[in-house]
């Protein structure tokens, strides 16, 4: 696997697979044009680029991979005949999300009923001493600067955890941290504020810590 | 070390701030007292640091490859659409 390094701002790094961000946006641009003059190449380009994270996303909304299935086609559908209407204000990974959001949520369905409980904590109590300190030393993750963590090792655990989280949460992480949006562009997609954004962001982030912190140091 | 100031915040506030903190979203005064504690707090600096890996981590999810078979019943569908 072609392979980058991550620097975090205290000069920590560790293994990430390459991501065709800057390059995919500029070849959206170039695909969207290409689709409105009917090229089924081009089509087959975005469907081979975001058929996948659209299923992951629609599965947030739905009950099941069929329903999110369905949601994901009409999204396809409803590029193919609203091309036209992509002004390019948002970059078209936006607009198309929205899109699907849309279908997804008027395919019926609400909150998953067994939806997990949310934690009200970002961390459990417990761990808190009465004047709020911590009680135990927190762990550094990375002990050197040199030190490296395997993000592909950690991905299936990471996939799993993102699988558990809360709906709401699962979709502004996803936007965020998986797909790379900003905090404006996930506001748009899912229609919310950015205070709630944030929120549901935090809840999520700080659950998927947690689940990496009870599996770190035992690898 | 830890001089507490009537308005310094402890650790466990300090780890229900870090979003707001990494989103810039703090007002300068509470922003200026959360990089105070840290400043004074290796544990609390050394978990601002792993919600930076679990971002970073978060953002390296890898997904399934298409299935040929997915691809062509789309292409499919393209085609039908695009004939409609």
């Amino acid at each position: 696997m072609v392979s980058g390094v991550a620097t975090t701002r205290r000069g920590a790094t560790f293994l990430i697979p390459r991501r065709p961000t800057l390059r995919a946006v500029d070849t959206d641009v170039e695909m969207v044009t290409r689709l409105r003059n009917g090229d089924e190449q081009a089509f087959v380009a975005l469907v081979s680029r975001y058929q996948q994270p659209m299923l992951r996303l629609a599965r947030s909304f739905v009950p099941s991979q069929a329903v999110a299935e369905e949601a994901v086609q009409d999204t396809w559908l409803g590029l193919v005949r609203g091309i036209e209407n992509f002004e390019g204000r948002s970059s078209f990974k936006t607009w198309l999300f929205r899109i699907l959001v849309n279908r997804a949520r008027s395919a019926g369905t609400k909150e998953h009923p067994a939806a997990p409980t949310e934690a009200l904590h970002a961390v459990d109590p417990a761990r808190f001493n009465a004047e709020g300190q911590w009680a135990d030393p927190v762990d550094k993750w990375i002990e050197e600067s040199e030190q490296r963590l395997d993000a592909a090792a950690w991905s299936p655990i990471l996939k799993a955890a993102l699988e558990d989280l809360p709906a709401r949460q699962r979709q502004v992480v996803l936007l965020r941290d998986v797909e790379g949006l900003s905090h404006d562009e996930a506001c748009s997609v899912l229609g919310i504020s950015v205070g709630n954004q944030r929120v549901l962001l935090h809840r999520g982030r700080s659950q998927l810590r947690g689940i990496l912190e009870a599996k770190m140091g035992k690898g | 070390m830890l001089s507490l100031r009537r308005k310094d915040i402890v650790c466990q506030q300090a780890v229900e701030l870090v979003t707001d903190y990494l989103e810039g979203a703090l007002p300068r005064r509470d922003r200026r007292r959360f990089e105070r504690h840290l400043r004074a707090c290796p544990n609390c600096t050394a978990y601002v640091e792993q919600i930076r890996i679990t971002i970073a981590l978060t953002g390296a999810v890898e997904v399934d490859e298409l299935t040929p078979e997915a691809r062509e019943d789309l292409s499919e569908l393209y085609r039908r659409w695009r004939s409609e």
